[in-house]
């Protein structure tokens, strides 16, 4: 069995999950030399000298994602929380002012159970004004 | 000021927005081992041996079966037909018959397919159907169905089906385990219940009250799947820890989750109904059939809930419910939010649509003639003691949503397009709680602790598993204290700690556990104003609250008559859809859930229960669709079992009105499985408007409509 990338980063860091195994559920994602990249599916091996960034990458655009998830509830059990967050990242680096129907396109690869999307929606346009403030 | 009411941030959002939160595969011990599960490829046989094959070093492994459990091979839970391992007899393809620990993952991997099980296959039952062995019956009975057949305008008799639904929490079941000879057992997981684990163990593991914790760890959703499948996790955990000497870790991989591990229990119900030339019901003959699979787990009660909320909202003179729970070789059956009433609801919301296509009255109006009202009685003789007008929260959503104006609107372009347009409506209450003498019976407790520099500790059973457990007892203790929520923790859910406050489900937390807290609150505040003088050091004040049945709350388990639950949660949902009549794929392009929930206790977080709930119940209508194969999960991955995604979620306009029920803090009732009642109805009354086609089924999948 080949060692994942999501293997190695959880040897260290318990920040991304997994969910799914399969590169469906995009709670492993992470940002690999800053494409979004579902860990699970990559082994450790392809990723050495690459920049891995996590969800406890200290970053100015993370912290308004994390503080934009809180205060709009965009988290509620939590566990596709730092994927759904990264997928965030890598839309907000790439287009500081989305749609809608771009944040829901960014997002169709993270899955979330809880929230039905609206609230992450919400949490994500709130982030970009912030940001662009 | 008043907490209950503002949307205050999530207490654990910052961590799990940090990616600090601890889930069970983030908790690491000292010496821990890994340990994996054998599982039957047959659905129905006899165990002869077992061999290990293969070049593995058995020698390393501890290898566990049946005969090494020190208690008794059962999960205790409403019966003891479940045994946590395979001695014999093997009744549903994946039962576990062995468990394997290593300090290697991946050596047990490759060790568990080494591990081969001789056994005589039987024939097993697959077909709910066919089966000869009950679970249970319910008869409920008013008035005389028989009395009306013949003097009624219209006769409507139509069946019913739904599938099953599997929870799909992102976090799947984890439990560790240590067992340490002089301590006893502690456990640490994914779940809803601790106090459903703590007293699985004790028979289990033949261990007494003060040697078994039980800890919650953060947990990555539940929806009812990990409300009582964690205890045979942590039996088999404990089991593991007990024999090798470590503490052993379990989580399953998602395949493993999905096939063995339960679903929304599948439904048939035929609907006879009588009704008169104006549409009123006289009668309503209605026949449930539930598929338990091959354990009776918590089956008994999801047939109680589907069959007391088999009327919906209506009334009725005259009802007769022969509701059964059956048992197939399938992987047992277990809640999922809505627990029995997804099933029902949907079926007595078609049979309304159908009463009103068959007599050319529109759907809103036929309800409007049959809603129950205040003074009205039930199909248990309850009594409508609410003030909650159905017909005025149906008029206000069917407003919101413009919903005539469409109808009349695509009923025309819908003529000249193959993407065709329809909006449809479901009514439905949601009865908040246990059943009748459920309550009763969970006695449940809440403690509230008060240290030295004046903060307050919450201690309960009650779980935080993402809908906002944490948070709202914060603002509940708050008002009730006078108090900062800031000043308020939650304690972890530990056995050790906290009493029990029942478990996490049945929309009850709010309700029943949120009173307790104000009850807790009360006592609190007395014991400070008699204590002489402030606590210091360690000293800190203490105060217990405990659930006692309202007097006037009156329910026979015999006759199944009286009052179901105190009060229930009103809903009417709209759901816009768009059919594309090439290639069947139905959307739902906008959605309003409008339901009066007594007070809402934190706008925000309710709100966001709701829309979770909506995709959810979109799941369950149109993408959803469980394919079982020798009584299991044929399609057990994320890639062909679909969840809605970003993509599919459409816009949902979540809209509140509070009637204060006397029964919860500051009038609030529950909530969290509404959502999962209403939306597959709307849904599906949409698709009617739009196509002209009225499904008696779902998951509606694309493939239904050739």
């Amino acid at each position: 069995m080949t060692l994942r990338l999501l293997d190695k980063i959880r040897s260290e860091l318990k920040g991304t999950k997994e969910g799914c195994g399969e590169g469906e559920c995009g709670a492993c994602a992470v940002l690999v030399d800053g494409e979004l990249t579902f860990s699970c599916l990559v082994p450790a091996m392809q990723c050495e000298g690459v920049k891995i960034e996590t969800i406890e990458t200290q970053d100015p655009l993370l912290t308004h994602l994390k503080n934009a998830f809180v205060e709009k509830n965009g988290s509620q059990c939590g566990i596709c929380t730092p994927g759904m967050i990264m997928a965030s990242l890598a839309l907000l680096r790439r287009n500081s002012s989305p749609t809608l129907d771009e944040v829901r396109e960014a997002l169709a690869g993270n899955i979330c159970r809880c929230t039905g999307y609206g609230q992450i929606f919400e949490a994500v346009l709130h982030a970009a004004a912030q940001a662009r403030v | 000021m008043k907490h209950v009411g503002q949307s205050i941030p999530r207490y654990e959002g910052h961590l799990k927005v940090s990616g600090r939160a601890i889930y069970v595969d983030d908790f690491v011990m000292d010496n821990m081992w890994y340990g994996v599960t054998v599982r039957s490829p047959v659905a129905k046989g006899r165990l002869l041996s077992i061999h290990f094959n293969g070049d593995i070093p058995w020698h390393e492994i501890t290898v566990v079966t049946a005969k090494d459990i020190p208690g008794q091979n059962v999960i205790a839970l409403i019966d003891d037909d479940q045994p946590a391992l395979v001695d014999v007899f093997i009744n549903h393809v994946q039962e576990a018959v062995v468990l394997l620990a290593h300090p290697n993952k991946e050596l047990l991997e490759h060790a568990r397919k080494q591990v081969k099980l001789e056994i005589i296959a039987d024939t097993p039952v697959l077909d709910m159907h066919a089966s000869q062995k009950i679970f249970k019956k319910i008869k409920l009975d008013k008035g005389n169905v028989d009395d009306v057949w013949e003097s009624a305008y219209l006769i409507l008799d139509e069946t019913y089906e739904t599938g099953a639904q599997e929870q799909l929490y992102i976090e799947p079941n984890g439990m560790l385990a240590s067992y340490v000879a002089e301590t006893g057992v502690t456990i640490w997981g994914s779940m809803q219940c601790p106090f459903y684990i703590h007293k699985a163990m004790k028979r289990f593991m033949n261990l007494d009250d003060d040697k078994i914790r039980v800890i919650q760890l953060e947990t990555g959703g539940g929806f009812g799947g990990k409300e009582d499948y964690p205890s045979i996790l942590a039996a088999h955990a404990a089991l593991l820890s007990y024999k090798c000497g470590h503490p052993v870790k379990m989580v399953y991989d998602r395949g493993e989750d999905m096939v063995s591990t339960t679903k929304r229990h599948p439904s048939r119900s035929k609907y006879k109904s009588a009704v008169d030339a104006s549409g009123q019901l006289l009668a309503m003959d209605i026949e449930l059939i539930v598929d338990g699979g091959a354990y009776m787990t918590l089956t008994p009660v999801v047939l109680s809930r589907g069959t007391l909320h088999a009327m919906g909202p209506y009334k009725c003179p005259n009802v007769r419910i022969r509701s059964t729970a059956v048992a197939t070789n399938s992987p047992p059956h277990g809640a999922f939010r809505g627990f029995g009433a997804p099933q029902t609801i949907f079926a007595v919301e078609k049979q309304m649509d159908a009463i009103a296509r068959a007599l050319n009255i529109e759907p809103s109006e036929i309800r409007r003639r049959n809603f129950a009202r205040f003074g009205d009685s039930m199909s248990t003789g309850q009594i409508v003691r609410d003030h909650i007008d159905m017909n005025v929260l149906m008029e206000k959503a069917m407003r919101v949503s413009e919903y005539q104006h469409k109808r009349k609107e695509w009923a025309v372009s819908n003529l000249h397009s193959n993407i065709k347009r329809g909006i449809g409506l479901a009514t439905f209450i949601h009865g908040s709680g246990f059943t009748g003498s459920g309550e009763k019976r969970l006695a449940s407790r809440v403690g509230l602790e008060r240290k030295a520099d004046g903060r307050v500790t919450v201690l309960s059973g009650s779980t935080e598993i993402g809908q906002g457990t944490n948070t709202i007892f914060t603002q509940i203790a708050a008002d009730a204290l006078g108090i900062d929520p800031s000043m308020i923790d939650v304690a972890q859910p530990d056995t050790q700690l906290v009493p029990d406050s029942g478990p996490t489900v049945a929309s009850r937390t709010t309700m029943v556990v949120g009173k307790l807290i104000e009850q807790a609150a009360q006592n609190l505040t007395r014991i400070a104003a008699l204590a002489t003088s402030p606590p210091s050091g360690e000293v800190s004040l203490k105060a217990y609250a405990e659930y006692v049945q309202p007097p006037e709350i009156q329910w026979d388990d015999d006759t199944y008559q009286g009052d179901a639950y105190p009060c229930y949660a009103k809903a009417v949902y709209v759901a816009e859809v768009s059919v594309d009549m090439v290639t069947y794929d139905t959307r739902v392009e906008r959605f309003w859930a409008l339901q009066d929930v007594g007070k809402v206790v934190n706008p925000r977080l309710a709100e966001g229960q709701i829309a979770g709930g909506v995709v959810q119940g979109i799941g369950y209508a149109i993408y959803e669709n469980v394919i079982f194969e020798n009584g299991a999960m044929k399609n057990n991955r994320m890639t062909n079992y679909i969840v809605p995604t970003a993509m599919d979620a459409p816009e949902i306009h979540v809209l509140f009105d509070e009637t204060p029920s006397p029964y919860g803090p500051q009038g609030a009732v529950g909530i969290g499985e509404l959502p999962l009642d209403g939306t597959a109805p709307a849904i599906l009354a949409a698709i009617e408007n739009a196509t002209g086609l009225s499904f008696k089924h779902i998951p509606v999948m694309p493939e239904d409509w050739i």
